[in-house]
């Protein structure tokens, strides 16, 4: 799961010094396995991609894996006329939320384990155990006392009452002190020094780059945890202008029954709000696989 | 408005939210009952007002209301429905001390708030208690409790019940429309032997089930001022329960979870011929199961005795004036006139398909015409009809969200044949209670 564990250099040795070929059977039998997780995993968004392309009437009355009579456009269309044009700004709102969280969270991750990673003070180990414990906690969990909290202040229902909570990600933390301990030399930084150059110049030039792989994993994790986040926003937020576009749908589909043709802008909705998602993966896979290379070479 | 069954995933999330909230502070009031009005006086000034409400289409109408009334701006907030997650928010709002003014609740919620103390009394408003004689009794005896001299929210729309039925097939097979239950009964024999069901067993939704207990003049909870008491399996429920195990055993009627692709498609193909159900279904049906439009038709629902003229209810949704407002009287001005005024009856029902709860709103000209969709029949003549046929002292509990939970749970088993339905009545019965004590709620028995 993480890039940390896979850039060991031990699973790439055993593959060219094992001599042991696997029978054909038990290939077999793995493939099988992993051809039945990835219909499990694909069937819903085929079912979905279908869906979105049907009429309200061909919905329920066609079978439900196949095309109908192609729509997509029309219900597309639709969608974004629905309510003065609601959806574009969910959308818009979890744009906002999502890169400006994540961007943030990593920066502030990087600095964090950078700094457990490379400075000695009194107390490291106590903050990095504070902050694995946070790795802990579910968010759901936090969610009702961070509303709390934020109603002292008069935040909630306001763009900061999602944004602030999502700059933290105390898994990115552990993850980029393991890397920056495993990926940053010491000399190096002891070279930048001697070169007059100061720790936070250190920081961006040298050693952001020497981490930028685990920078990624951080971002992408921390990309689709704020995308998806759900509950805080039902916790937090109660005008229609600042939601989410998750919010959104869900509070669209508790009223499918009054409003049967919610039933299709959710669907076509729910289509659309996963592209990003899948935009950005296949974006960012590239510096992913990248640094993981780099790190298998060393 | 009505209830719809609660996202189980929200469930879970929500649970764990007021585990967390159950160790930081607890409702300081279990007991209803006896709390004095609190005045009710203009604040003098502009006054801005926050509403939460999730029908569809509402800026509309408080835009009209705020043109109107520079003095009394009232802002919209929106979120999912109630059992959604916007009761729950709710409750956390009035745990935070900043819960809107007012507020849209569903009947079956407003006693969860009034337990917990989460209400204004507007029996201090002269003009909220003035406009009782607007709404229909049994919507205003929701509000009130049944408590001569209190209102603890103001009624907004009503779901009475009547018999949607395809006439096309009930004439081509040559049986009569049924006008009491035990022609129901007879009809669905036939009706299954024409290949079809005469409906489905509402197993997940309880609600519809509670209409129909409802009709039959029982009562699930009652309140008198000390203690709640709880019958589940009264007389009239296990009437009601023994009527539909009856029709479920001879397979006369389907099991097709409600509000499903599935249970859409029975109507839209012609699989299921009737369904006994509240004003707003006429917009169910009619966009579930658009290839059967003009073929169908409203009758009063059916009747345990024959002569006799009794409806359900099956849904419907109150304005509440939160606890904690520092404008009642302006809060209470709003939500008059947002239900009972003509040009806001209008709007919410052409907007958000709402039926008012007034005896004037009956007779609004948007609720005159024919509805092409039912072959032009004025249907919502027989739901003018139905409103004021419904029983009033159908009592709602605290903890309905549970109820419901216990109940479904129960009619799953028995429509796959584990359990009757009585019996699922029975365990809830049990459950409640002790879910009503665990929560330090006083009951009876």
């Amino acid at each position: 799961m993480s890039a940390a564990t896979r850039t060991r250099p031990a699973p790439a040795s055993t593959r060219t010094a094992g001599g042991v070929r696997e029978s054909p059977l038990s290939r077999a039998a793995a493939m099988l396995v992993m051809g039945v997780f990835t219909l499990y995993f694909l069937v819903p968004i085929w079912w979905l991609l279908v869906s979105a392309t049907k009429d309200r009437g061909q919905f329920t009355s066609t079978n439900p894996l196949w095309f109908a009579d192609m729509n997509l456009v029309e219900n597309v269309s639709a969608l974004l006329r629905y309510d003065g044009g609601i959806f574009v700004r969910w959308m818009g709102n979890s744009v906002a939320y999502t890169a400006g969280g994540a961007f943030l969270a990593t920066l502030l991750a990087a600095m964090c384990g950078y700094a457990l990673a490379k400075y000695r003070f009194l107390g490291r180990e106590a903050v990095f155990n504070v902050v694995l414990g946070g790795v802990l906690v579910p968010a759901t969990a936090l969610a009702l006392p961070l509303f709390l909290i934020f109603s002292q202040v008069n935040l909630t229902n306001t763009f900061w009452a999602v944004f602030l909570p999502s700059l933290v990600s105390p898994f990115g933390v552990y993850l980029t002190r393991i890397f920056a301990a495993a990926s940053v030399p010491d000399e190096l930084l002891e070279a930048a020094r001697l070169d007059g150059s100061s720790e936070v110049r250190t920081f961006f030039t040298v050693s952001v780059r020497l981490m930028f792989p685990a920078l990624v994993t951080v971002f992408l994790f921390q990309f689709v945890a704020i995308w998806n986040n759900f509950f805080l926003p039902l916790i937090m937020l109660r005008d229609e202008a600042v939601f989410p576009v998750t919010l959104g749908l869900y509070s669209w589909n508790t009223q499918v029954n009054q409003i049967p043709e919610l039933r299709g802008y959710v669907l076509v909705g729910a289509l659309l709000s996963i592209v990003p998602l899948i935009v950005t993966f296949l974006l960012l896979q590239r510096f992913w696989r990248n640094g993981l290379g780099a790190g298998a070479v060393k | 408005m009505r209830v719809t069954t609660a996202a189980a995933g929200v469930g879970t999330l929500t649970a764990l939210a007021l585990l967390v909230a159950g160790c930081s502070s607890s409702p300081d009031s279990a007991a209803p009952g006896g709390d004095a009005a609190g005045a009710c006086e203009p604040s003098g000034g502009a006054v801005e007002l926050t509403f939460t409400t999730w029908i569809p289409g509402i800026e509309e109408v408080v835009d009209v209301w705020n043109a109107a009334n520079p003095d009394i701006q009232v802002t919209v907030q929106t979120g999912p429905n109630g059992n959604g997650g916007t009761y729950q928010n709710f409750f956390n709002q009035l745990r935070a001390g900043n819960a809107p003014d007012l507020g849209q609740i569903e009947y079956d919620a407003l006693p969860n708030f009034r337990v917990q103390d989460g209400l204004t009394d507007l029996g201090a408003c002269e003009e909220v208690m003035a406009a009782q004689d607007l709404f229909v009794d049994w919507t205003w005896d929701q509000v009130s409790f049944g408590e001569e001299g209190h209102a603890y929210a103001v009624p907004q729309d009503a779901g009475p019940m009547a018999l949607f039925y395809r006439q096309d097939l009930f004439e081509a097979n040559g049986i009569p429309v049924p006008t009491t239950w035990a022609e129901y009964a007879a009809a669905a024999e036939q009706v299954r032997a024409a290949g079809g069901y005469i409906t489905n067993f509402s197993q997940s939704d309880v609600n519809q089930f509670a209409g129909l207990v409802w009709q039959a003049g029982g009562t699930w909870f009652a309140n008198d001022g000390e203690e709640w008491s709880v019958d589940l399996a009264g007389p009239e429920s296990t009437q009601v329960a023994e009527y539909w195990q009856d029709l479920v055993d001879r397979d006369l009627v389907s099991s097709v979870p409600p509000w499903t692709s599935e249970w859409d498609n029975a109507y839209n193909t012609g699989a299921a011929w009737t369904w006994v159900s509240a004003v707003w279904g006429a917009n169910s049906i009619a966009s579930g199961a658009p290839d059967t439009a003009g073929a169908w038709a409203v009758a009063p629902m059916p009747q345990w005795e024959a002569g006799d003229a009794v409806a359900g209810n099956w849904g419907g949704s109150s304005t509440a004036v939160f606890r904690g407002t520092e404008h009642p009287y302006e809060a209470a001005k709003f939500a008059l006139w947002l239900n009972t005024s003509d040009e806001a009856l209008t709007l919410l029902n052409q907007g958000a398909n709402l039926y008012p709860a007034t005896t004037a709103g009956a007779d609004l000209p948007a609720l005159a015409d024919g509805v092409e969709f039912y072959g032009g029949q004025a249907i919502y003549d027989v739901f003018a009809e139905a409103s004021t046929q419904v029983p009033a002292g159908f009592t709602w509990g605290p903890t309905m969200t549970q109820v419901y939970a216990d109940v479904s749970d129960g009619f799953k088993g028995a429509v796959s044949g584990r359990g009757t339905l009585l019996e699922a009545l029975e365990a809830a019965q049990e459950s409640t209670v002790s879910t009503l004590r665990s929560q330090s709620i006083p009951v009876a028995g």
